[in-house]
């Protein structure tokens, strides 16, 4: 991955506190999994920054390397990442999604 | 290209051969899938890291082959404690 790309991705994941990598947006998801996730932040009631994966395929697979994480969505905060659909529904029904997300 | 639960457990077994690993076809298209994977490769590790271990186990097919793969990582310990 050339340096230029990974500092892109960097700073995209820096760009909010709650970044949501995924298919779609959260107005219109374009897969489940990305629409199950959006679905439980909007329950925690926090406020996140998403981006569309599918309009950006350098990002896409240059995020995949950059995280060793091969699926979408990729939910991280303060820069950390968090899990995909699985890790974020186990974390929601423990009740600690809304404490990782919440300010 | 379709890839097959034994082919997913497979190539599991080859990088975990300690685990247990049981692979639904969710939707019976050969693409969408859901693993339980039960080894203790994964004691003292956070989800990311066991799924990471699982992914990497499963390399280029998740880049094709595998269009989604839901997955459950357990302990020996965690598994009888449920």
């Amino acid at each position: 991955m050339s340096p230029e790309l990974r500092q892109r991705i960097a700073d995209t994941i820096a760009k909010d506190r709650v970044m949501l990598f995924m298919k779609g947006n959260p107005q219109m998801p374009q897969c489940g999994f990305s629409a199950a996730v959006v679905g439980m932040l909007k329950e925690t009631g926090a406020t996140y920054g998403s981006y569309n994966i599918l309009a950006d395929p350098e990002l896409r697979e240059g995020l995949k390397e950059y995280s060793s994480w091969p699926t979408f969505p990729q939910l991280y905060v303060d820069g950390k990442l968090i899990g995909g659909a699985d890790i974020v529904r186990d974390l929601h029904a423990k009740g600690e999604l809304v404490k990782l997300v919440a300010k | 290209m379709a890839i097959s639960p034994d082919d997913i457990r497979a190539l599991i077994r080859a990088a975990l051969p300690d685990a247990d690993v049981a692979v639904t076809d969710t939707t019976g298209g050969g693409d969408h899938y859901s693993a339980t994977v039960i080894s203790a490769a994964f004691v003292g590790k956070g989800p990311v890291d066991r799924h990471r271990l699982v992914y990497a186990a499963l390399g280029d097919a998740m880049r094709g082959p595998i269009h989604a793969l839901a997955l459950v990582t357990e302990t020996p310990e965690e598994y009888q404690r449920k």
